[in-house]
Protein backbone atom coordinates (compact mmCIF):
# COMPACT_ATOMS: atom_id res chain seq x y z
CA UNK A 1 0.00 0.00 0.00
CA UNK A 2 1.32 3.37 -0.95
CA UNK A 3 2.15 5.87 1.75
CA UNK A 4 -0.39 8.65 1.54
CA UNK A 5 0.01 10.72 4.67
CA UNK A 6 -2.88 12.02 6.71
CA UNK A 7 -6.39 11.72 5.23
CA UNK A 8 -7.27 15.14 6.63
CA UNK A 9 -4.47 16.69 4.62
CA UNK A 10 -5.81 15.05 1.47
CA UNK A 11 -9.31 16.30 2.24
CA UNK A 12 -8.07 19.84 2.75
CA UNK A 13 -6.14 19.68 -0.51
CA UNK A 14 -9.21 18.42 -2.36
CA UNK A 15 -11.41 21.17 -0.98
CA UNK A 16 -8.83 23.76 -1.93
CA UNK A 17 -8.74 22.43 -5.51
CA UNK A 18 -12.54 22.44 -5.67
CA UNK A 19 -12.52 26.08 -4.60
CA UNK A 20 -10.10 26.90 -7.40
CA UNK A 21 -12.08 24.83 -9.87
CA UNK A 22 -15.54 26.21 -9.16
CA UNK A 23 -15.65 28.24 -12.31
CA UNK A 24 -18.69 30.42 -12.02
CA UNK A 25 -18.64 33.04 -9.36
CA UNK A 26 -21.80 33.50 -7.35
CA UNK A 27 -22.30 29.86 -6.46
CA UNK A 28 -20.42 28.77 -3.37
CA UNK A 29 -18.35 25.66 -3.91
CA UNK A 30 -20.02 24.04 -0.91
CA UNK A 31 -23.16 23.65 -3.01
CA UNK A 32 -21.44 21.61 -5.71
CA UNK A 33 -22.19 17.88 -5.87
CA UNK A 34 -18.46 17.15 -5.77
CA UNK A 35 -18.04 18.90 -2.41
CA UNK A 36 -21.02 17.12 -0.93
CA UNK A 37 -19.93 13.73 -2.27
CA UNK A 38 -16.36 14.06 -1.02
CA UNK A 39 -17.30 15.30 2.43
CA UNK A 40 -19.95 12.60 2.81
CA UNK A 41 -17.48 9.90 1.72
CA UNK A 42 -14.83 11.13 4.14
CA UNK A 43 -17.37 11.29 6.97
CA UNK A 44 -18.60 7.77 6.25
CA UNK A 45 -15.08 6.39 6.40
CA UNK A 46 -13.84 8.17 9.48
CA UNK A 47 -11.41 6.17 11.53
CA UNK A 48 -13.16 3.99 13.99
CA UNK A 49 -11.58 1.45 16.26
CA UNK A 50 -10.40 -0.80 13.44
CA UNK A 51 -6.67 -1.24 13.22
CA UNK A 52 -6.61 -1.50 9.46
CA UNK A 53 -9.66 -0.58 7.48
CA UNK A 54 -9.25 -1.65 3.89
CA UNK A 55 -12.17 0.37 2.59
CA UNK A 56 -10.81 3.48 4.21
CA UNK A 57 -7.39 2.91 2.66
CA UNK A 58 -8.94 2.44 -0.76
CA UNK A 59 -11.02 5.57 -0.40
CA UNK A 60 -8.01 7.53 0.70
CA UNK A 61 -6.04 6.32 -2.32
CA UNK A 62 -8.92 7.35 -4.56
CA UNK A 63 -9.07 10.77 -2.91
CA UNK A 64 -5.32 11.25 -3.30
CA UNK A 65 -5.59 10.26 -6.96
CA UNK A 66 -8.40 12.74 -7.53
CA UNK A 67 -6.41 15.43 -5.75
CA UNK A 68 -3.47 14.71 -8.04
CA UNK A 69 -5.77 14.95 -11.07
CA UNK A 70 -7.28 18.30 -10.07
CA UNK A 71 -3.97 19.81 -9.08
CA UNK A 72 -2.15 18.63 -12.21
CA UNK A 73 -4.90 19.86 -14.51
CA UNK A 74 -4.79 23.27 -12.86
CA UNK A 75 -1.00 23.50 -13.10
CA UNK A 76 -1.02 22.20 -16.66
CA UNK A 77 -3.64 24.75 -17.72
CA UNK A 78 -1.62 27.54 -16.12
CA UNK A 79 1.53 26.46 -18.01
CA UNK A 80 -0.48 26.08 -21.20
CA UNK A 81 -1.85 29.60 -20.84
CA UNK A 82 1.61 30.93 -20.21
CA UNK A 83 3.58 29.20 -22.93
CA UNK A 84 1.39 27.41 -25.45
CA UNK A 85 -1.58 27.76 -27.66
CA UNK A 86 -1.11 31.39 -28.62
CA UNK A 87 0.15 30.71 -32.12
CA UNK A 88 3.47 31.89 -33.44
CA UNK A 89 5.80 33.92 -31.26
CA UNK A 90 7.82 36.87 -32.41
CA UNK A 91 11.59 36.32 -32.84
CA UNK A 92 12.20 38.48 -29.77
CA UNK A 93 9.93 36.28 -27.65
CA UNK A 94 11.55 33.08 -28.92
CA UNK A 95 14.99 34.43 -28.15
CA UNK A 96 13.82 35.47 -24.69
CA UNK A 97 12.52 31.96 -23.94
CA UNK A 98 15.99 30.47 -24.19
CA UNK A 99 17.66 33.41 -22.50
CA UNK A 100 18.97 35.30 -25.52
CA UNK A 101 18.45 38.82 -26.69
CA UNK A 102 18.40 39.88 -30.32
CA UNK A 103 21.29 42.17 -31.23
CA UNK A 104 20.63 45.86 -31.45
CA UNK A 105 21.33 47.43 -34.79
CA UNK A 106 22.86 50.86 -34.30
CA UNK A 107 21.30 53.38 -36.62
CA UNK A 108 18.20 51.32 -37.35
CA UNK A 109 17.66 48.55 -39.89
CA UNK A 110 19.32 48.51 -43.32
CA UNK B 1 -6.58 5.06 -29.61
CA UNK B 2 -8.22 7.97 -27.86
CA UNK B 3 -10.48 10.57 -29.37
CA UNK B 4 -7.73 13.08 -29.17
CA UNK B 5 -5.75 10.90 -31.55
CA UNK B 6 -8.70 10.63 -33.91
CA UNK B 7 -8.99 14.40 -33.96
CA UNK B 8 -5.43 14.64 -35.15
CA UNK B 9 -5.99 12.08 -37.89
CA UNK B 10 -9.05 13.92 -39.12
CA UNK B 11 -7.17 17.17 -39.47
CA UNK B 12 -5.68 16.01 -42.73
CA UNK B 13 -8.90 15.50 -44.61
CA UNK B 14 -11.67 17.52 -43.08
CA UNK B 15 -11.86 21.17 -42.02
CA UNK B 16 -11.16 21.75 -38.34
CA UNK B 17 -14.69 22.95 -37.62
CA UNK B 18 -15.90 19.40 -38.16
CA UNK B 19 -13.77 17.97 -35.39
CA UNK B 20 -15.70 15.43 -33.38
CA UNK B 21 -16.70 17.11 -30.18
CA UNK B 22 -19.34 16.21 -27.64
CA UNK B 23 -22.70 17.02 -29.13
CA UNK B 24 -25.91 18.09 -27.53
CA UNK B 25 -29.43 17.18 -28.50
CA UNK B 26 -30.40 20.63 -29.63
CA UNK B 27 -26.87 21.78 -30.29
CA UNK B 28 -25.08 24.59 -28.53
CA UNK B 29 -23.64 27.63 -30.20
CA UNK B 30 -22.66 27.30 -33.84
CA UNK B 31 -19.33 25.85 -34.83
CA UNK B 32 -16.39 28.04 -34.03
CA UNK B 33 -13.96 28.69 -36.83
CA UNK B 34 -10.24 29.26 -36.58
CA UNK B 35 -9.36 32.26 -34.50
CA UNK B 36 -6.95 34.90 -35.74
CA UNK B 37 -5.31 35.08 -39.11
CA UNK B 38 -2.02 33.43 -38.26
CA UNK B 39 -1.04 30.28 -40.07
CA UNK B 40 -0.21 28.30 -36.92
CA UNK B 41 -2.86 29.70 -34.60
CA UNK B 42 -4.63 26.92 -32.71
CA UNK B 43 -8.35 26.48 -33.27
CA UNK B 44 -10.52 28.64 -31.05
CA UNK B 45 -11.91 26.95 -27.99
CA UNK B 46 -15.63 26.59 -27.83
CA UNK B 47 -17.47 29.10 -25.70
CA UNK B 48 -19.09 27.84 -22.52
CA UNK B 49 -22.69 27.77 -23.72
CA UNK B 50 -24.36 26.42 -20.57
CA UNK B 51 -24.91 27.73 -17.08
CA UNK B 52 -25.66 24.79 -14.85
CA UNK B 53 -24.32 21.26 -14.86
CA UNK B 54 -26.36 18.58 -13.15
CA UNK B 55 -26.53 14.82 -12.89
CA UNK B 56 -29.58 12.64 -13.38
CA UNK B 57 -30.10 8.95 -13.06
CA UNK B 58 -31.35 7.26 -16.21
CA UNK B 59 -31.92 3.69 -17.27
CA UNK B 60 -28.36 3.03 -18.43
CA UNK B 61 -26.69 4.78 -15.52
CA UNK B 62 -25.88 8.37 -14.61
CA UNK B 63 -26.27 11.13 -17.17
CA UNK B 64 -24.89 14.66 -17.36
CA UNK B 65 -27.19 17.60 -18.09
CA UNK B 66 -25.86 20.92 -19.33
CA UNK B 67 -28.75 23.23 -18.47
CA UNK B 68 -31.61 21.07 -19.77
CA UNK B 69 -29.78 19.34 -22.57
CA UNK B 70 -28.28 15.91 -22.18
CA UNK B 71 -24.59 15.48 -22.89
CA UNK B 72 -23.78 13.19 -25.80
CA UNK B 73 -20.64 11.49 -27.03
CA UNK B 74 -18.83 12.39 -30.28
CA UNK B 75 -20.74 9.54 -31.96
CA UNK B 76 -23.99 11.08 -30.68
CA UNK B 77 -24.70 8.37 -28.16
CA UNK B 78 -26.23 9.35 -24.86
CA UNK B 79 -23.48 10.00 -22.32
CA UNK B 80 -24.11 7.57 -19.47
CA UNK B 81 -21.63 6.34 -16.88
CA UNK B 82 -21.99 3.40 -14.50
CA UNK B 83 -20.93 5.07 -11.28
CA UNK B 84 -22.28 8.12 -9.48
CA UNK B 85 -18.85 9.23 -8.30
CA UNK B 86 -17.62 9.16 -11.90
CA UNK B 87 -20.63 11.20 -13.03
CA UNK B 88 -19.91 13.76 -10.31
CA UNK B 89 -16.26 13.98 -11.38
CA UNK B 90 -17.28 14.43 -15.03
CA UNK B 91 -19.84 17.07 -14.07
CA UNK B 92 -17.16 18.87 -12.07
CA UNK B 93 -14.96 18.92 -15.16
CA UNK B 94 -17.71 20.58 -17.18
CA UNK B 95 -18.61 22.96 -14.38
CA UNK B 96 -15.02 24.08 -13.85
CA UNK B 97 -14.67 25.37 -17.42
CA UNK B 98 -14.49 29.12 -17.21
CA UNK B 99 -15.29 31.10 -20.36
CA UNK B 100 -14.27 28.53 -22.93
CA UNK B 101 -14.47 24.75 -22.90
CA UNK B 102 -10.97 23.32 -22.84
CA UNK B 103 -11.41 19.75 -23.98
CA UNK B 104 -7.73 18.96 -23.48
CA UNK B 105 -8.16 19.38 -19.72
CA UNK B 106 -11.18 17.06 -19.46
CA UNK B 107 -9.49 13.70 -19.21
CA UNK B 108 -12.32 11.85 -17.47
CA UNK B 109 -14.84 13.03 -20.06
CA UNK B 110 -12.47 11.88 -22.80
CA UNK B 111 -12.08 8.47 -21.18
CA UNK B 112 -15.84 8.03 -20.83
CA UNK B 113 -16.33 9.02 -24.46
CA UNK B 114 -13.76 6.44 -25.50
CA UNK B 115 -15.38 3.74 -23.42
CA UNK B 116 -18.87 4.59 -24.74
CA UNK B 117 -17.98 4.98 -28.41
CA UNK B 118 -15.07 2.54 -28.54
CA UNK B 119 -13.74 4.35 -31.64
CA UNK B 120 -11.18 1.66 -32.44
CA UNK B 121 -13.87 -1.06 -32.34
CA UNK B 122 -11.74 -3.44 -30.35
CA UNK B 123 -13.15 -6.25 -28.30
CA UNK B 124 -12.07 -7.27 -24.83
CA UNK B 125 -9.40 -9.76 -25.92
CA UNK B 126 -7.82 -7.29 -28.35
CA UNK B 127 -7.63 -4.69 -25.59
CA UNK B 128 -5.97 -7.16 -23.23
CA UNK B 129 -3.47 -8.29 -25.87
CA UNK B 130 -2.58 -4.66 -26.62
CA UNK B 131 -2.04 -4.02 -22.92
CA UNK B 132 0.09 -7.11 -22.32
CA UNK B 133 2.17 -6.42 -25.43
CA UNK B 134 3.58 -3.44 -23.53
CA UNK B 135 5.32 -5.88 -21.20
CA UNK B 136 7.83 -6.74 -23.95
CA UNK B 137 8.95 -3.12 -24.10
CA UNK B 138 8.23 -2.15 -20.51
CA UNK B 139 10.09 1.01 -19.44
CA UNK B 140 11.22 -0.45 -16.11
CA UNK B 141 12.76 -3.52 -17.79
CA UNK B 142 15.07 -1.56 -20.08
CA UNK B 143 18.23 -0.54 -18.28
CA UNK B 144 21.28 1.44 -19.29
CA UNK B 145 24.90 0.51 -18.61
CA UNK B 146 26.25 4.03 -18.65
CA UNK B 147 26.36 6.61 -17.20
CA UNK B 148 26.95 4.65 -14.03
CA UNK B 149 24.94 7.07 -11.89
CA UNK B 150 21.85 6.59 -14.03
CA UNK B 151 22.33 2.82 -14.08
CA UNK B 152 22.46 2.81 -10.30
CA UNK B 153 19.43 5.08 -10.06
CA UNK B 154 17.45 2.73 -12.30
CA UNK B 155 18.52 -0.25 -10.22
CA UNK B 156 17.58 1.42 -6.94
CA UNK B 157 14.26 2.84 -8.11
CA UNK B 158 12.96 0.25 -10.54
CA UNK B 159 14.10 -3.01 -8.95
CA UNK B 160 11.68 -2.74 -5.98
CA UNK B 161 8.69 -2.25 -8.31
CA UNK B 162 9.70 -5.17 -10.53
CA UNK B 163 10.23 -7.30 -7.41
CA UNK B 164 6.80 -6.28 -6.11
CA UNK B 165 5.14 -7.25 -9.42
CA UNK B 166 6.96 -10.59 -9.51
CA UNK B 167 5.78 -11.37 -5.99
CA UNK B 168 2.25 -10.02 -6.41
CA UNK B 169 1.55 -11.93 -9.61
CA UNK B 170 3.93 -14.80 -8.94
CA UNK B 171 5.72 -14.40 -12.28
CA UNK B 172 9.23 -13.94 -13.63
CA UNK B 173 9.94 -10.60 -15.32
CA UNK B 174 13.57 -9.57 -14.94
CA UNK B 175 15.36 -6.73 -16.66
CA UNK B 176 17.90 -6.32 -19.43
CA UNK B 177 20.46 -3.90 -20.80
CA UNK B 178 20.19 -5.38 -24.30
CA UNK B 179 18.37 -3.53 -27.05
CA UNK B 180 16.18 -6.60 -27.47
CA UNK B 181 14.89 -6.25 -23.94
CA UNK B 182 14.30 -8.93 -21.36
CA UNK B 183 13.12 -12.38 -22.25
CA UNK B 184 9.63 -12.47 -20.78
CA UNK B 185 8.38 -16.05 -20.34
CA UNK B 186 5.07 -16.95 -21.98
CA UNK B 187 3.65 -17.96 -18.60
CA UNK B 188 4.12 -14.40 -17.35
CA UNK B 189 2.11 -13.01 -20.23
CA UNK B 190 -0.61 -15.59 -19.70
CA UNK B 191 -0.84 -14.64 -16.04
CA UNK B 192 -1.33 -10.98 -16.91
CA UNK B 193 -3.84 -11.85 -19.66
CA UNK B 194 -5.97 -13.85 -17.25
CA UNK B 195 -5.64 -11.19 -14.55
CA UNK B 196 -6.73 -8.42 -16.91
CA UNK B 197 -9.64 -10.55 -18.10
CA UNK B 198 -11.20 -10.12 -14.66
CA UNK B 199 -11.79 -6.40 -15.39
CA UNK B 200 -14.79 -5.10 -17.31
CA UNK B 201 -14.55 -3.26 -20.64
CA UNK B 202 -14.68 0.21 -19.08
CA UNK B 203 -11.90 -0.54 -16.64
CA UNK B 204 -9.83 -2.14 -19.40
CA UNK B 205 -10.05 0.98 -21.56
CA UNK B 206 -8.75 2.91 -18.55
CA UNK B 207 -5.97 0.40 -17.86
CA UNK B 208 -4.78 0.52 -21.46
CA UNK B 209 -4.84 4.31 -21.29
CA UNK B 210 -2.67 4.35 -18.17
CA UNK B 211 -0.26 1.83 -19.70
CA UNK B 212 0.19 3.88 -22.87
CA UNK B 213 0.74 7.03 -20.82
CA UNK B 214 3.30 5.53 -18.43
CA UNK B 215 4.77 3.28 -21.14
CA UNK B 216 4.82 0.49 -18.59
CA UNK B 217 2.50 -2.35 -17.69
CA UNK B 218 4.29 -2.95 -14.39
CA UNK B 219 4.01 0.66 -13.18
CA UNK B 220 0.37 0.74 -14.28
CA UNK B 221 -0.48 -2.39 -12.34
CA UNK B 222 1.31 -0.92 -9.32
CA UNK B 223 -0.98 2.07 -9.65
CA UNK B 224 -4.16 0.08 -10.23
CA UNK B 225 -3.32 -2.22 -7.30
CA UNK B 226 -2.71 0.89 -5.14
CA UNK B 227 0.89 -0.11 -4.48
CA UNK B 228 2.34 3.23 -5.60
CA UNK B 229 0.85 6.72 -5.84
CA UNK B 230 0.34 8.57 -9.11
CA UNK B 231 3.21 10.93 -8.33
CA UNK B 232 5.54 8.01 -7.69
CA UNK B 233 4.47 6.12 -10.82
CA UNK B 234 5.00 9.20 -12.98
CA UNK B 235 8.38 9.83 -11.38
CA UNK B 236 9.46 6.24 -12.09
CA UNK B 237 8.14 6.44 -15.64
CA UNK B 238 10.18 9.61 -16.27
CA UNK B 239 13.24 8.46 -14.35
CA UNK B 240 15.79 9.13 -17.09
CA UNK B 241 14.27 12.55 -17.81
CA UNK B 242 14.43 13.42 -14.12
CA UNK B 243 18.07 12.37 -14.09
CA UNK B 244 18.83 14.58 -17.07
CA UNK B 245 16.92 17.47 -15.45
CA UNK B 246 19.06 17.15 -12.34
CA UNK B 247 22.14 17.28 -14.50
CA UNK B 248 21.21 19.90 -17.08
CA UNK B 249 18.48 21.94 -15.45
CA UNK B 250 14.72 22.16 -15.59
CA UNK B 251 12.83 23.97 -18.33
CA UNK B 252 9.37 24.94 -17.15
CA UNK B 253 7.66 25.07 -20.54
CA UNK B 254 8.86 21.61 -21.51
CA UNK B 255 9.63 19.49 -18.44
CA UNK B 256 7.05 20.83 -16.00
CA UNK B 257 4.46 20.99 -18.76
CA UNK B 258 4.99 17.32 -19.61
CA UNK B 259 5.09 16.34 -15.96
CA UNK B 260 1.75 18.00 -15.16
CA UNK B 261 0.10 16.55 -18.22
CA UNK B 262 1.37 13.03 -17.54
CA UNK B 263 0.30 13.24 -13.90
CA UNK B 264 -3.15 14.45 -14.88
CA UNK B 265 -3.58 11.69 -17.44
CA UNK B 266 -2.27 8.92 -15.20
CA UNK B 267 -4.44 10.12 -12.30
CA UNK B 268 -7.52 10.33 -14.54
CA UNK B 269 -6.93 6.83 -15.90
CA UNK B 270 -6.38 5.33 -12.45
CA UNK B 271 -9.44 7.01 -10.98
CA UNK B 272 -11.47 5.90 -13.98
CA UNK B 273 -10.41 2.26 -13.50
CA UNK B 274 -11.18 2.33 -9.79
CA UNK B 275 -14.55 4.00 -10.20
CA UNK B 276 -15.57 1.66 -13.02
CA UNK B 277 -14.52 -1.59 -11.39
CA UNK B 278 -15.66 -1.15 -7.82
CA UNK B 279 -18.91 -2.38 -6.47
CA UNK B 280 -19.35 -0.18 -3.50
CA UNK B 281 -20.85 -1.80 -0.48
CA UNK B 282 -21.06 0.05 2.76
CA UNK B 283 -20.92 -2.10 5.82
CA UNK B 284 -21.86 -0.37 8.98
CA UNK B 285 -20.28 -1.55 12.14
CA UNK B 286 -22.79 -3.10 14.45
CA UNK B 287 -22.77 -1.60 17.85
CA UNK B 288 -23.21 -4.06 20.62
CA UNK B 289 -25.46 -3.18 23.47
Amino acid sequence: MAALGSPLRTLRGLLRELRYASGRAGRPYRDTPAYQHIVAAFRAHRVTSEKLCRAQQELHFQAATYLCLLRSVREHTALHQEYHGKGERSPEEVAGLVGFRLPQQPGGKG
Amino acid sequence: MMWRGCCRLLWGRSPPVRLPRPLLVTGGSGPVGLGGGRAYAPPAERKRFYQNVSISQGEGGFEINLDHRKLKTPQAKLFTVPSEALAIAVATEWDSQKDTIKFYTMHLTTLCNTALDNPTQRNKMQLIRAAVKFLETDTVCYRVEEPAALAELQKNEWDPVVAWAEKRYNVAIGSSTSILGPNIPASTKETFVSHLASYNMWALQGIEYVITQLKSLILSMGLIDRHITVEKAVLLSRLEEEYQIQRWGNVEWAHDYDLCELRARAAAGTLFVHLCSESSTVKHKLLQD
